[in-house]
Protein backbone atom coordinates (compact mmCIF):
# COMPACT_ATOMS: atom_id res chain seq x y z
CA UNK A 1 0.00 0.00 0.00
CA UNK A 2 2.69 2.44 -1.02
CA UNK A 3 0.22 4.87 -2.54
CA UNK A 4 -2.51 5.58 -0.56
CA UNK A 5 -5.61 6.09 -2.78
CA UNK A 6 -8.81 4.77 -1.46
CA UNK A 7 -10.83 4.17 -4.97
CA UNK A 8 -14.52 3.21 -4.22
CA UNK A 9 -16.55 1.83 -7.36
CA UNK A 10 -20.08 1.41 -7.48
CA UNK A 11 -20.80 1.27 -3.99
CA UNK A 12 -24.33 0.12 -2.49
CA UNK A 13 -25.33 -0.51 0.99
CA UNK A 14 -28.81 -1.69 2.20
CA UNK A 15 -29.75 -2.06 6.08
CA UNK A 16 -31.41 -4.60 7.21
CA UNK A 17 -34.93 -2.43 7.35
CA UNK A 18 -34.47 -1.87 3.83
CA UNK A 19 -33.41 1.33 3.94
CA UNK A 20 -30.69 1.94 1.25
CA UNK A 21 -28.19 4.18 2.18
CA UNK A 22 -26.17 4.17 -0.60
CA UNK A 23 -26.45 3.83 -3.91
CA UNK A 24 -23.58 3.01 -6.47
CA UNK A 25 -21.32 5.26 -4.95
CA UNK A 26 -17.70 6.04 -7.09
CA UNK A 27 -15.09 8.22 -6.52
CA UNK A 28 -11.02 8.11 -6.38
CA UNK A 29 -9.20 10.02 -3.77
CA UNK A 30 -4.97 10.54 -3.98
CA UNK A 31 -2.33 10.06 -1.69
CA UNK A 32 -2.42 13.56 0.60
CA UNK A 33 -5.90 14.55 -0.53
CA UNK A 34 -7.85 16.24 2.21
CA UNK A 35 -11.61 15.68 0.82
CA UNK A 36 -14.96 16.42 2.70
CA UNK A 37 -17.94 14.59 2.67
CA UNK A 38 -21.09 16.58 2.86
CA UNK A 39 -24.52 15.75 2.91
CA UNK A 40 -27.98 16.29 5.14
CA UNK A 41 -29.03 13.67 7.76
CA UNK A 42 -29.57 10.07 6.48
CA UNK A 43 -27.44 11.41 3.19
CA UNK A 44 -24.90 8.25 4.08
CA UNK A 45 -21.98 10.09 4.84
CA UNK A 46 -21.55 7.86 8.26
CA UNK A 47 -22.11 4.96 6.38
CA UNK A 48 -19.60 5.77 3.49
CA UNK A 49 -16.65 6.43 6.02
CA UNK A 50 -17.82 2.99 8.13
CA UNK A 51 -16.87 1.19 4.61
CA UNK A 52 -13.60 2.54 4.24
CA UNK A 53 -12.26 0.24 7.06
CA UNK A 54 -14.62 -2.31 6.94
CA UNK A 55 -16.66 -1.58 9.70
CA UNK A 56 -19.77 -2.06 7.82
CA UNK A 57 -19.62 -4.60 4.70
CA UNK A 58 -21.23 -3.27 1.11
CA UNK A 59 -24.13 -5.15 -0.56
CA UNK A 60 -22.13 -4.60 -4.04
CA UNK A 61 -19.44 -2.88 -5.30
CA UNK A 62 -15.85 -2.75 -4.66
CA UNK A 63 -13.03 -0.75 -2.31
CA UNK A 64 -9.76 -0.87 -3.48
CA UNK A 65 -7.10 0.72 -0.89
CA UNK A 66 -3.51 1.33 -1.74
CA UNK A 67 -4.79 -1.20 -5.04
CA UNK A 68 -5.42 -3.54 -2.45
CA UNK A 69 -8.84 -4.91 -2.20
CA UNK A 70 -11.10 -4.85 0.82
CA UNK A 71 -11.77 -8.50 1.94
CA UNK A 72 -11.95 -10.46 4.75
CA UNK A 73 -8.15 -11.09 4.15
CA UNK A 74 -7.15 -7.82 3.70
CA UNK A 75 -9.14 -6.32 6.44
CA UNK A 76 -6.45 -6.15 9.35
CA UNK A 77 -4.08 -4.28 7.05
CA UNK A 78 -6.27 -1.72 5.85
CA UNK A 79 -7.43 -0.99 9.21
CA UNK A 80 -3.99 -0.54 10.13
CA UNK A 81 -3.51 1.91 6.90
CA UNK A 82 -7.29 3.48 7.69
CA UNK A 83 -7.46 5.06 11.02
CA UNK A 84 -11.16 5.45 12.03
CA UNK A 85 -11.88 8.35 14.30
CA UNK A 86 -15.44 7.78 15.33
CA UNK A 87 -18.25 10.16 15.86
CA UNK A 88 -18.77 9.91 19.50
CA UNK A 89 -15.39 9.65 21.53
CA UNK A 90 -17.86 7.74 24.33
CA UNK A 91 -17.42 4.70 21.77
CA UNK A 92 -14.00 4.57 20.60
CA UNK A 93 -12.67 5.17 24.62
CA UNK A 94 -13.11 1.93 26.83
CA UNK A 95 -10.15 1.28 28.56
CA UNK A 96 -9.34 2.21 32.13
CA UNK A 97 -6.81 4.90 31.49
CA UNK A 98 -6.40 7.78 28.57
CA UNK A 99 -2.60 5.91 28.42
CA UNK A 100 -3.65 2.47 28.15
CA UNK A 101 -6.75 3.37 25.66
CA UNK A 102 -4.07 4.89 23.14
CA UNK A 103 -1.89 1.85 23.91
CA UNK A 104 -4.69 -0.43 22.83
CA UNK A 105 -3.80 -0.38 19.27
CA UNK A 106 -0.29 -0.54 19.17
CA UNK A 107 -0.30 -3.34 21.37
CA UNK A 108 -2.54 -5.34 19.35
CA UNK A 109 0.14 -4.69 16.13
CA UNK A 110 2.68 -6.22 18.43
CA UNK A 111 4.98 -3.32 19.56
CA UNK A 112 7.33 -3.99 22.54
CA UNK A 113 6.41 -2.59 25.77
CA UNK A 114 9.10 0.13 24.80
CA UNK A 115 8.03 1.32 21.77
CA UNK A 116 4.05 1.63 23.25
CA UNK A 117 4.94 3.63 25.54
CA UNK A 118 7.40 5.76 23.21
CA UNK A 119 4.66 5.69 20.94
CA UNK A 120 2.10 6.60 23.21
CA UNK A 121 4.14 9.43 25.01
CA UNK A 122 4.79 11.02 21.01
CA UNK A 123 0.83 10.86 20.02
CA UNK A 124 -0.41 12.17 22.82
CA UNK A 125 2.20 15.42 23.09
CA UNK A 126 1.08 15.47 19.16
CA UNK A 127 -2.58 16.03 20.23
CA UNK A 128 -1.27 18.55 23.21
CA UNK A 129 -3.32 15.36 25.96
CA UNK A 130 0.41 14.41 27.23
CA UNK A 131 -1.05 15.64 30.61
CA UNK A 132 -4.25 13.70 30.48
CA UNK A 133 -2.21 10.19 30.31
CA UNK A 134 -3.07 8.91 33.77
CA UNK A 135 -6.55 9.97 33.51
CA UNK A 136 -9.78 7.48 33.07
CA UNK A 137 -11.56 9.15 29.71
CA UNK A 138 -14.71 9.38 32.06
CA UNK A 139 -13.44 12.15 33.13
CA UNK A 140 -12.23 14.39 29.91
CA UNK A 141 -14.19 16.86 28.64
CA UNK A 142 -15.80 16.62 25.25
CA UNK A 143 -12.83 18.44 23.46
CA UNK A 144 -9.93 16.40 25.24
CA UNK A 145 -12.45 13.33 24.51
CA UNK A 146 -11.95 13.85 21.33
CA UNK A 147 -7.82 14.76 21.14
CA UNK A 148 -7.71 11.67 22.36
CA UNK A 149 -9.84 9.84 20.39
CA UNK A 150 -7.35 11.21 17.64
CA UNK A 151 -4.47 10.17 19.51
CA UNK A 152 -5.68 6.39 19.75
CA UNK A 153 -6.06 6.43 16.07
CA UNK A 154 -2.45 8.19 15.47
CA UNK A 155 -0.46 5.51 17.68
CA UNK A 156 -1.14 2.90 15.32
CA UNK A 157 0.47 5.09 12.34
CA UNK A 158 -2.12 4.95 9.93
CA UNK A 159 -1.75 6.39 6.33
CA UNK A 160 -5.21 7.45 5.80
CA UNK A 161 -7.70 9.10 8.47
CA UNK A 162 -11.52 8.63 8.53
CA UNK A 163 -13.15 11.33 10.61
CA UNK A 164 -16.83 11.19 11.25
CA UNK A 165 -17.57 14.26 12.61
CA UNK A 166 -14.46 15.82 14.53
CA UNK A 167 -15.64 18.62 15.83
CA UNK A 168 -19.54 17.70 16.59
CA UNK A 169 -20.44 19.13 20.02
CA UNK A 170 -17.47 20.84 20.55
CA UNK A 171 -17.51 24.04 21.62
CA UNK A 172 -15.73 26.94 19.62
CA UNK A 173 -11.96 26.83 21.50
CA UNK A 174 -11.99 22.67 21.62
CA UNK A 175 -13.50 23.14 18.09
CA UNK A 176 -10.82 25.44 16.43
CA UNK A 177 -7.93 23.30 18.48
CA UNK A 178 -8.70 19.85 16.48
CA UNK A 179 -9.06 22.11 13.41
CA UNK A 180 -5.45 22.71 13.75
CA UNK A 181 -4.18 19.70 14.66
CA UNK A 182 -6.03 18.25 11.79
CA UNK A 183 -4.28 21.18 9.79
CA UNK A 184 -0.91 20.10 10.98
CA UNK A 185 -1.39 16.51 9.70
CA UNK A 186 -0.08 15.11 6.16
CA UNK A 187 -2.26 12.46 5.94
CA UNK A 188 -4.65 11.50 3.53
CA UNK A 189 -7.76 12.93 5.21
CA UNK A 190 -11.66 12.05 4.69
CA UNK A 191 -13.83 13.91 6.99
CA UNK A 192 -17.44 13.60 7.27
CA UNK A 193 -19.20 17.36 8.78
CA UNK A 194 -22.25 19.18 9.20
CA UNK A 195 -19.52 21.93 10.24
CA UNK A 196 -19.03 23.86 6.73
CA UNK A 197 -16.62 25.99 7.84
CA UNK A 198 -14.24 22.95 9.17
CA UNK A 199 -15.12 21.36 5.62
CA UNK A 200 -14.10 24.53 3.91
CA UNK A 201 -11.18 25.16 6.54
CA UNK A 202 -9.57 21.32 5.75
CA UNK A 203 -10.55 20.27 2.60
CA UNK A 204 -9.84 21.57 -0.99
CA UNK A 205 -12.19 18.77 -2.30
CA UNK A 206 -15.84 17.94 -1.65
CA UNK A 207 -18.21 15.06 -2.09
CA UNK A 208 -21.81 15.94 -1.77
CA UNK A 209 -24.43 13.02 -1.21
CA UNK A 210 -27.86 13.27 -1.27
CA UNK A 211 -30.15 10.21 -0.72
CA UNK A 212 -26.94 7.59 -0.69
CA UNK A 213 -25.98 9.09 -4.00
CA UNK A 214 -23.12 11.25 -4.87
CA UNK A 215 -24.23 14.60 -6.27
CA UNK A 216 -21.56 16.57 -6.86
CA UNK A 217 -17.45 15.89 -6.42
CA UNK A 218 -15.60 18.48 -6.77
CA UNK A 219 -13.64 21.67 -5.44
CA UNK A 220 -15.07 23.13 -2.08
CA UNK A 221 -15.26 26.98 -3.21
CA UNK A 222 -16.91 26.33 -6.43
CA UNK A 223 -19.59 23.91 -5.06
CA UNK A 224 -19.73 25.65 -1.90
CA UNK A 225 -20.84 28.92 -4.93
CA UNK A 226 -24.05 26.69 -6.11
CA UNK A 227 -26.16 27.86 -3.70
CA UNK A 228 -28.77 26.23 -5.68
CA UNK A 229 -27.07 22.79 -5.76
CA UNK A 230 -26.86 23.31 -1.94
CA UNK A 231 -30.54 23.83 -1.11
CA UNK A 232 -31.56 20.98 -3.61
CA UNK A 233 -29.20 18.54 -0.99
CA UNK A 234 -30.64 20.31 2.27
CA UNK A 235 -27.35 22.42 2.76
CA UNK A 236 -26.10 25.72 2.69
CA UNK A 237 -23.26 27.67 2.48
CA UNK A 238 -20.36 28.13 5.06
CA UNK A 239 -21.08 30.97 7.55
CA UNK A 240 -17.91 32.62 6.89
CA UNK A 241 -19.22 32.64 3.12
CA UNK A 242 -22.46 34.21 3.66
CA UNK A 243 -21.51 36.92 5.22
CA UNK A 244 -18.86 37.64 2.42
CA UNK A 245 -20.26 39.94 -0.18
CA UNK A 246 -17.69 38.65 -3.19
CA UNK A 247 -18.62 35.07 -2.37
CA UNK A 248 -22.36 36.08 -2.82
CA UNK A 249 -22.15 37.93 -5.29
CA UNK A 250 -19.89 35.13 -6.93
CA UNK A 251 -22.67 32.22 -5.93
CA UNK A 252 -25.56 34.72 -7.60
CA UNK A 253 -23.86 35.49 -11.23
CA UNK A 254 -23.42 31.23 -11.64
CA UNK B 1 -30.20 6.90 39.78
CA UNK B 2 -26.93 9.49 40.32
CA UNK B 3 -26.24 6.80 43.32
CA UNK B 4 -25.91 3.63 40.65
CA UNK B 5 -24.28 5.79 38.42
CA UNK B 6 -21.34 7.06 41.23
CA UNK B 7 -21.48 3.53 42.08
CA UNK B 8 -20.56 2.41 38.69
CA UNK B 9 -18.06 5.13 37.99
CA UNK B 10 -16.35 3.92 41.78
CA UNK B 11 -16.60 0.28 40.49
CA UNK B 12 -14.11 1.61 37.29
CA UNK B 13 -11.17 2.83 40.22
CA UNK B 14 -10.61 -0.70 40.69
CA UNK B 15 -9.15 -0.87 37.19
CA UNK B 16 -7.13 2.27 37.79
CA UNK B 17 -6.01 0.80 41.76
CA UNK B 18 -4.53 -2.46 39.39
CA UNK B 19 -2.33 -0.30 37.72
CA UNK B 20 -0.31 0.51 41.68
CA UNK B 21 3.06 -0.31 41.98
CA UNK B 22 3.74 -1.84 45.10
CA UNK B 23 5.37 -5.15 45.77
CA UNK B 24 1.84 -6.86 45.35
CA UNK B 25 1.34 -5.10 42.22
CA UNK B 26 4.51 -6.69 40.61
CA UNK B 27 4.42 -10.45 41.29
CA UNK B 28 2.86 -12.05 37.61
CA UNK B 29 -0.48 -12.01 37.72
CA UNK B 30 -1.13 -15.90 37.81
CA UNK B 31 0.47 -15.97 41.30
CA UNK B 32 -2.09 -13.64 42.57
CA UNK B 33 -4.86 -15.76 40.67
CA UNK B 34 -3.68 -18.89 41.93
CA UNK B 35 -3.91 -17.73 45.31
CA UNK B 36 -7.19 -16.40 45.09
CA UNK B 37 -9.10 -19.57 43.66
CA UNK B 38 -7.21 -21.40 46.41
CA UNK B 39 -8.21 -19.01 48.96
CA UNK B 40 -12.02 -19.24 47.95
CA UNK B 41 -12.13 -22.83 47.20
CA UNK B 42 -11.06 -23.22 50.86
CA UNK B 43 -13.52 -21.05 52.39
CA UNK B 44 -16.24 -22.44 50.13
CA UNK B 45 -15.32 -26.16 51.03
CA UNK B 46 -16.37 -25.64 54.89
CA UNK B 47 -19.43 -26.90 56.08
CA UNK B 48 -22.28 -25.30 56.29
CA UNK B 49 -23.10 -24.71 60.02
CA UNK B 50 -19.26 -23.46 60.37
CA UNK B 51 -18.28 -19.96 61.52
CA UNK B 52 -15.12 -20.12 63.90
CA UNK B 53 -12.93 -21.97 61.23
CA UNK B 54 -14.26 -18.58 58.90
CA UNK B 55 -12.59 -16.07 60.60
CA UNK B 56 -8.90 -16.71 60.74
CA UNK B 57 -9.54 -16.64 56.58
CA UNK B 58 -9.95 -12.27 57.22
CA UNK B 59 -6.36 -12.49 57.71
CA UNK B 60 -5.89 -12.55 53.76
CA UNK B 61 -7.69 -10.09 52.70
CA UNK B 62 -6.28 -7.71 55.72
CA UNK B 63 -2.65 -8.57 54.78
CA UNK B 64 -3.33 -8.03 51.16
CA UNK B 65 -5.11 -4.68 51.47
CA UNK B 66 -2.43 -3.26 54.27
CA UNK B 67 0.41 -4.69 50.68
CA UNK B 68 -1.11 -3.06 47.98
CA UNK B 69 -2.49 0.54 49.54
CA UNK B 70 -6.17 -0.09 48.10
CA UNK B 71 -8.22 1.84 50.55
CA UNK B 72 -9.89 -0.86 52.43
CA UNK B 73 -13.29 1.13 52.79
CA UNK B 74 -13.32 1.14 49.14
CA UNK B 75 -13.39 -2.72 49.19
CA UNK B 76 -16.00 -2.93 51.98
CA UNK B 77 -18.43 -0.72 50.12
CA UNK B 78 -17.96 -2.50 46.67
CA UNK B 79 -18.56 -5.64 48.93
CA UNK B 80 -21.72 -3.64 50.52
CA UNK B 81 -22.95 -2.80 47.23
CA UNK B 82 -23.42 -6.85 46.48
CA UNK B 83 -24.59 -7.32 49.99
CA UNK B 84 -28.34 -7.71 48.83
CA UNK B 85 -27.61 -10.32 46.61
CA UNK B 86 -25.84 -12.69 49.14
CA UNK B 87 -28.40 -11.32 52.11
CA UNK B 88 -31.28 -12.79 50.05
CA UNK B 89 -29.23 -16.05 49.22
CA UNK B 90 -29.69 -16.98 52.87
CA UNK B 91 -32.99 -15.25 53.96
CA UNK B 92 -34.90 -18.49 53.92
CA UNK B 93 -32.64 -20.49 56.10
CA UNK B 94 -33.86 -19.46 59.86
CA UNK B 95 -37.42 -19.93 58.51
CA UNK B 96 -36.76 -23.18 57.08
CA UNK B 97 -33.71 -24.71 59.61
CA UNK B 98 -35.20 -24.39 63.09
CA UNK B 99 -33.35 -27.09 65.20
CA UNK B 100 -31.58 -24.97 68.30
CA UNK B 101 -27.81 -25.54 67.41
CA UNK B 102 -26.30 -22.81 69.93
CA UNK B 103 -26.90 -21.44 73.25
CA UNK B 104 -25.90 -17.94 73.87
CA UNK B 105 -26.50 -17.80 77.74
CA UNK B 106 -30.21 -18.84 77.55
CA UNK B 107 -31.04 -17.74 74.03
CA UNK B 108 -31.13 -20.64 71.92
CA UNK B 109 -29.84 -20.28 68.30
CA UNK B 110 -31.12 -21.80 65.46
CA UNK B 111 -29.04 -24.27 62.85
CA UNK B 112 -30.96 -21.59 60.25
CA UNK B 113 -29.07 -18.24 61.69
CA UNK B 114 -25.91 -19.92 61.89
CA UNK B 115 -25.73 -21.27 58.28
CA UNK B 116 -26.92 -17.75 57.46
CA UNK B 117 -24.52 -15.97 59.20
CA UNK B 118 -21.73 -18.65 57.58
CA UNK B 119 -23.27 -17.75 54.00
CA UNK B 120 -22.35 -13.99 54.85
CA UNK B 121 -19.25 -14.38 56.19
CA UNK B 122 -18.15 -16.85 53.17
CA UNK B 123 -19.72 -14.33 50.95
CA UNK B 124 -17.69 -11.59 52.42
CA UNK B 125 -14.38 -13.03 52.12
CA UNK B 126 -14.66 -14.50 48.84
CA UNK B 127 -16.63 -11.48 47.29
CA UNK B 128 -14.03 -9.47 48.74
CA UNK B 129 -10.74 -11.81 47.63
CA UNK B 130 -12.21 -11.20 44.04
CA UNK B 131 -12.49 -7.56 44.58
CA UNK B 132 -8.71 -7.48 46.52
CA UNK B 133 -7.63 -9.65 43.29
CA UNK B 134 -8.39 -6.96 40.19
CA UNK B 135 -7.52 -3.85 42.64
CA UNK B 136 -3.90 -5.79 42.75
CA UNK B 137 -3.74 -7.11 39.29
CA UNK B 138 -6.16 -5.24 36.74
CA UNK B 139 -9.24 -7.06 35.21
CA UNK B 140 -7.26 -8.00 31.76
CA UNK B 141 -4.09 -9.32 33.28
CA UNK B 142 -6.33 -11.41 35.52
CA UNK B 143 -7.93 -12.69 32.43
CA UNK B 144 -4.94 -12.97 30.66
CA UNK B 145 -3.69 -15.25 33.73
CA UNK B 146 -6.67 -17.30 33.87
CA UNK B 147 -6.13 -17.84 29.95
CA UNK B 148 -2.18 -19.16 30.89
CA UNK B 149 -3.37 -21.34 33.64
CA UNK B 150 -5.55 -23.22 30.68
CA UNK B 151 -8.75 -21.44 30.34
CA UNK B 152 -9.73 -21.50 27.12
CA UNK B 153 -9.21 -17.74 25.17
CA UNK B 154 -13.14 -17.77 24.36
CA UNK B 155 -14.00 -17.74 27.99
CA UNK B 156 -11.39 -15.79 29.01
CA UNK B 157 -12.65 -12.72 26.27
CA UNK B 158 -15.90 -13.71 27.20
CA UNK B 159 -15.27 -12.57 30.15
CA UNK B 160 -13.69 -9.42 29.35
CA UNK B 161 -16.74 -7.99 27.31
CA UNK B 162 -18.78 -9.12 30.16
CA UNK B 163 -16.75 -7.01 32.27
CA UNK B 164 -16.50 -4.18 29.60
CA UNK B 165 -20.38 -4.32 28.88
CA UNK B 166 -21.41 -3.86 32.33
CA UNK B 167 -20.54 -0.39 31.96
CA UNK B 168 -21.90 -0.07 28.50
CA UNK B 169 -25.46 -0.90 30.04
CA UNK B 170 -25.01 0.74 33.74
CA UNK B 171 -24.36 3.71 31.43
CA UNK B 172 -27.44 3.31 29.16
CA UNK B 173 -29.74 2.34 32.50
CA UNK B 174 -28.23 5.59 33.73
CA UNK B 175 -29.92 7.79 30.87
CA UNK B 176 -32.81 6.13 30.13
CA UNK B 177 -33.80 5.99 33.68
CA UNK B 178 -33.12 9.99 34.29
CA UNK B 179 -34.95 10.76 31.16
CA UNK B 180 -37.88 8.70 32.60
CA UNK B 181 -37.46 10.81 35.98
CA UNK B 182 -37.53 13.77 34.42
CA UNK B 183 -40.45 13.64 32.70
CA UNK B 184 -42.77 11.96 35.14
CA UNK B 185 -42.70 15.24 37.77
CA UNK B 186 -42.17 13.16 40.73
CA UNK B 187 -44.30 10.60 40.17
CA UNK B 188 -44.21 6.56 39.46
CA UNK B 189 -44.71 8.30 35.53
CA UNK B 190 -46.74 5.54 33.80
CA UNK B 191 -45.69 2.72 36.40
CA UNK B 192 -45.27 -0.89 34.78
CA UNK B 193 -46.12 -0.15 31.10
CA UNK B 194 -43.20 2.27 30.80
CA UNK B 195 -40.79 0.00 32.81
CA UNK B 196 -41.60 -3.06 30.01
CA UNK B 197 -40.88 -0.65 26.86
CA UNK B 198 -37.87 0.92 28.72
CA UNK B 199 -36.19 -2.22 29.16
CA UNK B 200 -36.58 -3.28 26.05
CA UNK B 201 -34.96 0.35 24.16
CA UNK B 202 -32.12 -0.27 27.05
CA UNK B 203 -31.48 -3.68 25.73
CA UNK B 204 -31.44 -2.45 22.06
CA UNK B 205 -29.74 0.41 23.15
CA UNK B 206 -27.10 -1.44 24.82
CA UNK B 207 -26.72 -3.31 22.23
CA UNK B 208 -26.11 -0.86 19.70
CA UNK B 209 -23.71 0.64 21.73
CA UNK B 210 -21.80 -2.65 21.85
CA UNK B 211 -21.44 -3.01 18.74
CA UNK B 212 -20.15 0.88 17.97
CA UNK B 213 -17.31 -0.20 20.95
CA UNK B 214 -16.94 -3.45 19.21
CA UNK B 215 -16.48 -2.07 15.58
CA UNK B 216 -14.04 0.92 17.46
CA UNK B 217 -11.76 -2.36 18.76
CA UNK B 218 -11.36 -4.00 15.55
CA UNK B 219 -10.60 -0.55 13.93
CA UNK B 220 -7.94 -0.60 16.47
CA UNK B 221 -6.35 -4.08 15.62
CA UNK B 222 -8.35 -6.16 18.12
CA UNK B 223 -8.24 -9.91 17.57
CA UNK B 224 -9.31 -11.38 20.42
CA UNK B 225 -6.37 -11.07 22.85
CA UNK B 226 -6.50 -8.34 25.60
CA UNK B 227 -2.73 -6.94 26.14
CA UNK B 228 -1.22 -5.74 29.39
CA UNK B 229 1.82 -3.69 29.80
CA UNK B 230 3.20 -5.02 32.78
CA UNK B 231 5.86 -7.79 31.93
CA UNK B 232 6.33 -10.13 34.28
CA UNK B 233 7.25 -13.73 34.83
CA UNK B 234 6.33 -16.60 37.81
CA UNK B 235 9.58 -16.43 39.54
CA UNK B 236 10.93 -17.58 42.66
CA UNK B 237 8.63 -14.41 44.45
CA UNK B 238 5.47 -15.89 43.06
CA UNK B 239 6.66 -19.19 44.17
CA UNK B 240 6.80 -18.28 47.79
CA UNK B 241 3.60 -15.92 47.26
CA UNK B 242 1.73 -19.06 46.42
CA UNK B 243 3.58 -21.78 48.83
CA UNK B 244 3.06 -19.68 51.68
CA UNK B 245 -0.58 -18.45 51.41
CA UNK B 246 -1.92 -21.85 49.83
CA UNK B 247 -0.60 -23.76 52.84
CA UNK B 248 -1.75 -21.30 55.53
CA UNK B 249 -5.13 -21.43 53.62
CA UNK B 250 -5.37 -25.42 53.59
CA UNK B 251 -3.98 -25.66 57.47
CA UNK B 252 -6.60 -23.17 58.13
CA UNK B 253 -9.08 -25.47 56.09
CA UNK B 254 -7.77 -28.19 58.09
CA UNK B 255 -7.41 -27.03 61.34
CA UNK B 256 -10.02 -24.97 63.57
CA UNK B 257 -7.56 -22.19 64.76
CA UNK B 258 -10.29 -20.50 66.44
CA UNK B 259 -11.23 -22.95 68.46
CA UNK B 260 -7.91 -24.03 69.22
CA UNK B 261 -7.19 -20.60 70.26
CA UNK B 262 -10.11 -20.39 72.04
CA UNK B 263 -9.61 -23.57 73.88
CA UNK B 264 -6.04 -22.42 74.68
CA UNK B 265 -6.81 -19.00 76.33
CA UNK B 266 -9.66 -20.78 78.47
CA UNK B 267 -7.45 -23.28 79.67
CA UNK B 268 -5.04 -20.99 80.48
CA UNK B 269 -7.52 -18.58 82.41
CA UNK B 270 -8.82 -21.39 84.58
Amino acid sequence: MSHHIVEVKNLCHSYPDGTRALDSVSFIITHGESVGIIGANGAGKSTLIQHLNGSLQSTAGSIHIGHTPLSKDTLPDIRRTVGMVFQDPDDQLFMPTVFDDVAFGPCNLGYSPADVEQRVTEVLDLVGAGHLRDKPPYHLSGGEKKRVAIATVLAMSPDILAMDEPTSGLDPYARRQVIALLQGFQHTKIITSHDLDLVLELCPRIIILHDGKIIADGAALELFNDVKLLERCRLEQPLSMQSCGYCRKVAYTH
Amino acid sequence: MTSLHNAVLDLKKLDLLGRGNTSLHRLDARAKVLVTLIFILCVVSHGRYELSALIPFFLFPVIMISLSSIPPLFIVRKIALLAPFFLVAGAFNPLFDRDVMLYVGSCGISGGWISYASIIIRSILTVGAAFILVGTTGFNADCQALEQLGMPQVFAVQLLFLYRYIFVLADESYRSSRARELRSCGKKGLGITSFGSMVGHLLLRSWQRAERIHTAMLARGFTGQFHTMRQSRFGAAEMCFVAGWSTLFVFLRCQNVSHFLGTLITEFFQ
